[in-house]
Order: C-alpha cells, then sequence, then structure tokens
C-alpha cells in the first residue's frame, strides 16, 4: 500500500513500512533518520503525513530539508499558527535579546527589533552577545544571531530612539509589541503611548526583574485588557541589586511564552 | 474608591496626581487606567477620582 509522507522537505510517496527501510531505498546506511523531528535509533513504523530526514552523518541540511526538520519539532497547527505570527521588541538588553532569540527558536514569522545602543562589554553578563559583536549595533548584532538560529524569519532592524512621535509609525503594522526596556520611564512612555495611540495592540512588558530573589516571584499579570506585565513588580535595578541572567532570562522566558500564547490566540497569563 | 484590587478610604475627591503622589508612586513611571479608561500623563492633573473609582496602577522599576 501507498503513503504519502515529506522526506527531506518533498511530499513522497513510499510502499516501505518502516523509516529504516525508506532509509535504505532513498539514503545510504550510516544516514541519521529524523522521524517527526525524532531523531531514531531503533526502527519503526511510518504513517501517512510523517515527516522524515534522511541525512547523511556531518553534513549540513539544504535550506529545504532544514526547515522541514524545524517545523517537524512544532506540531503543524502550532507551527502555522507561530509562523504567520510578527512580533515587535523595543529594546535589545537582556530582555529583548533574550526573547528575540526565543522567538526565533520557535519560528516566529516576521521579527522588528528596534533600538540605538551598540553593544558594550557591560551587556555581557545578561545580554545574547558575544565579544565578536562589541561595538556593532544590537540590531544587527542580533539580526546576524537569527540568520545562524532559524533562517527563515523576516528580521527588520531599526536603529532608532523610541520616542512619543515615532511610536505608531513603528509598531503600527503589529499586533504584539514586546516592551523590553531598560529605564522605567522609558517603559511607561511606551506603554502609555501604545495604550492611546494603538489600541488593539497586545503589550507584553516587564517590571522587576533585578538581583537573585527568588525565582518563583516573577510572575506573568494581565493588569489591564491588552497591557501584560512579567516580572515580580519590585525589584528595581539599584547599586547593590544588579541585573543578572538568571532572573533577566526567567523574565525573558516569561515575556516569550506570554507572546507565544497570544500567537495561539490564548488570552489568559 | 478601589486601588489594584484594595479597598482605599478616600476623604473627599481629589485629581489623580494629588493620589498617585500621596500612594508614593513616580509619576513618570507608571500607567494607569481609570474606571476601564486609559488615563494619559498629561490628564493626571485635570482628572478627579473619587471613593467610587475603580484605579489600576502599573508601576515601572529599572531593568531589561
Amino acid at each position: 500500500m501507498k503513503i504519502k509522507i515529506t522526506l527531506n522537505g518533498k511530499e513522497t510517496e513510499i510502499v516501505e513500512a518502516t523509516a529504516f527501510k525508506v532509509r535504505d531505498k532513498f539514503g545510504k546506511p550510516a544516514d541519521i533518520v529524523i522521524v517527526n523531528g525524532f531523531q531514531i535509533d531503533e526502527d519503526c513504523a511510518v504513517k501517512e503525513n510523517d515527516i522524515l530526514n534522511i541525512i547523511p552523518r556531518g553534513e549540513m541540511p539544504n535550506k529545504e530539508e532544514l526547515e522541514s526538520m524545524m517545523m517537524a519539532r512544532h506540531t503543524p497547527r502550532v507551527h502555522y499558527k507561530v509562523k504567520s505570527g510578527k512580533v515587535a521588541i523595543a529594546g535589545l538588553g537582556g530582555l529583548g535579546s533574550n526573547i528575540a532569540v526565543i522567538l526565533a527558536r520557535i519560528g516566529v514569522g516576521e521579527l522588528l527589533l528596534v533600538d540605538y545602543d551598540v553593544v558594550e562589554p557591560s551587556n555581557l553578563n545578561r545580554q545574547c552577545y558575544n565579544i565578536s559583536h562589541l561595538g556593532l549595533p544590537k540590531t544587527q548584532a542580533l539580526k546576524m544571531q537569527i540568520e545562524e538560529i532559524n533562517p527563515f524569519i523576516k528580521v527588520d532592524i531599526r536603529n532608532v530612539r523610541v520616542t512619543e512621535d515615532n511610536v505608531q509609525e513603528l509598531f503600527g503594522g503589529y499586533h504584539i509589541v514586546c516592551e523590553a526596556f531598560d529605564k522605567p520611564d522609558a517603559k511607561a512612555m511606551l506603554v502609555n503611548t501604545l495604550l492611546k495611540q494603538l489600541p488593539d495592540v497586545k503589550i507584553v512588558a516587564a517590571s522587576g526583574m533585578a538581583g537573585f530573589e527568588s525565582s518563583n516571584l516573577i510572575k506573568t499579570t494581565r493588569p489591564m485588557k491588552n497591557l501584560y506585565v512579567c516580572g515580580d513588580l519590585e525589584s528595581g535595578a539599584a547599586i547593590g541589586n544588579g541585573l543578572m541572567a538568571p532572573r533577566v532570562m526567567v523574565c525573558a522566558g516569561h515575556q516569550a511564552n506570554m507572546i507565544l500564547r497570544l500567537l495561539m490566540e490564548i488570552e489568559e497569563v | 474608591m478601589k486601588l489594584n484590587g484594595t479597598y482605599v478610604k478616600l476623604d473627599a475627591p481629589q485629581s489623580l496626581k494629588e493620589l498617585l503622589v500621596k500612594q508614593g508612586y513616580n509619576i513618570a513611571a507608571v500607567a494607569v487606567e481609570c474606571n476601564g479608561a486609559i488615563i494619559p500623563k498629561s490628564e493626571y492633573e485635570s482628572t478627579f477620582v473619587d471613593d467610587s473609582s475603580v484605579i489600576e496602577v502599573v508601576k515601572f522599576v529599572g531593568g531589561g
């Protein structure tokens, strides 16, 4: 009986009933076999609509194969919604840089990255940049990284300072805007301006993630219909209470997961 | 009145700005919803709150 599967990114009809038999026909005995995103060591049955990738060991898959393998990691329903998502990130520091990378890994189709700053040595303790990025605009450094992580994402970058006067122009086309600034007045300015000028936009903001208090104090809240706030809501960055990678990344994870939930059309926190 | 879900006794109607300052908020770092409507910063002084108001104040602290 013939069944239809996706083999290395192409729809293929097979008669072989198991993954290793498909490999024997289309590849070599030492090739790696990936079934629906998982590399298998033992042979298994192949069903209609399964996604198989057979790749020679140590070889870089071509773009089509790579996308098919990445897609196989998500259920089709999730992948489609996430891929059609458009998210803007304002501020590419400890929160924004990590959020951008997470959203790239899950395959969010379009990202807008906004920051006016360059990568400095003081950023390396918590932000997603390397020594080789020092001196580069953060927008550019992050776009380069995303291309290495998931080349199927459309990344737009804007190297500007966000003010009340350019919020509408920058974020007008986006349903979800992630507030990831550092300074409290900049956070409040962006949130207030978005709530007023773009009332349909969902905002995922952050407040309170400095120091090394319990991770469990960081949570996702929804104080207003279109405003989500992640953090412990209290712990501001100050002398003796610096920003450190663990809690900043816990908070970034909260924001990224709320964004994923919104992309999946779930509004509850 | 209700402030962030808890009852606060208000002796007399006052401006939103007065209330926020009395409650210890930094005006530059908050977002405020009053009876379901977002209040822009420029209207904190001209918006009055009384005992029946329901107010949500989101406070932003530094760090990102």
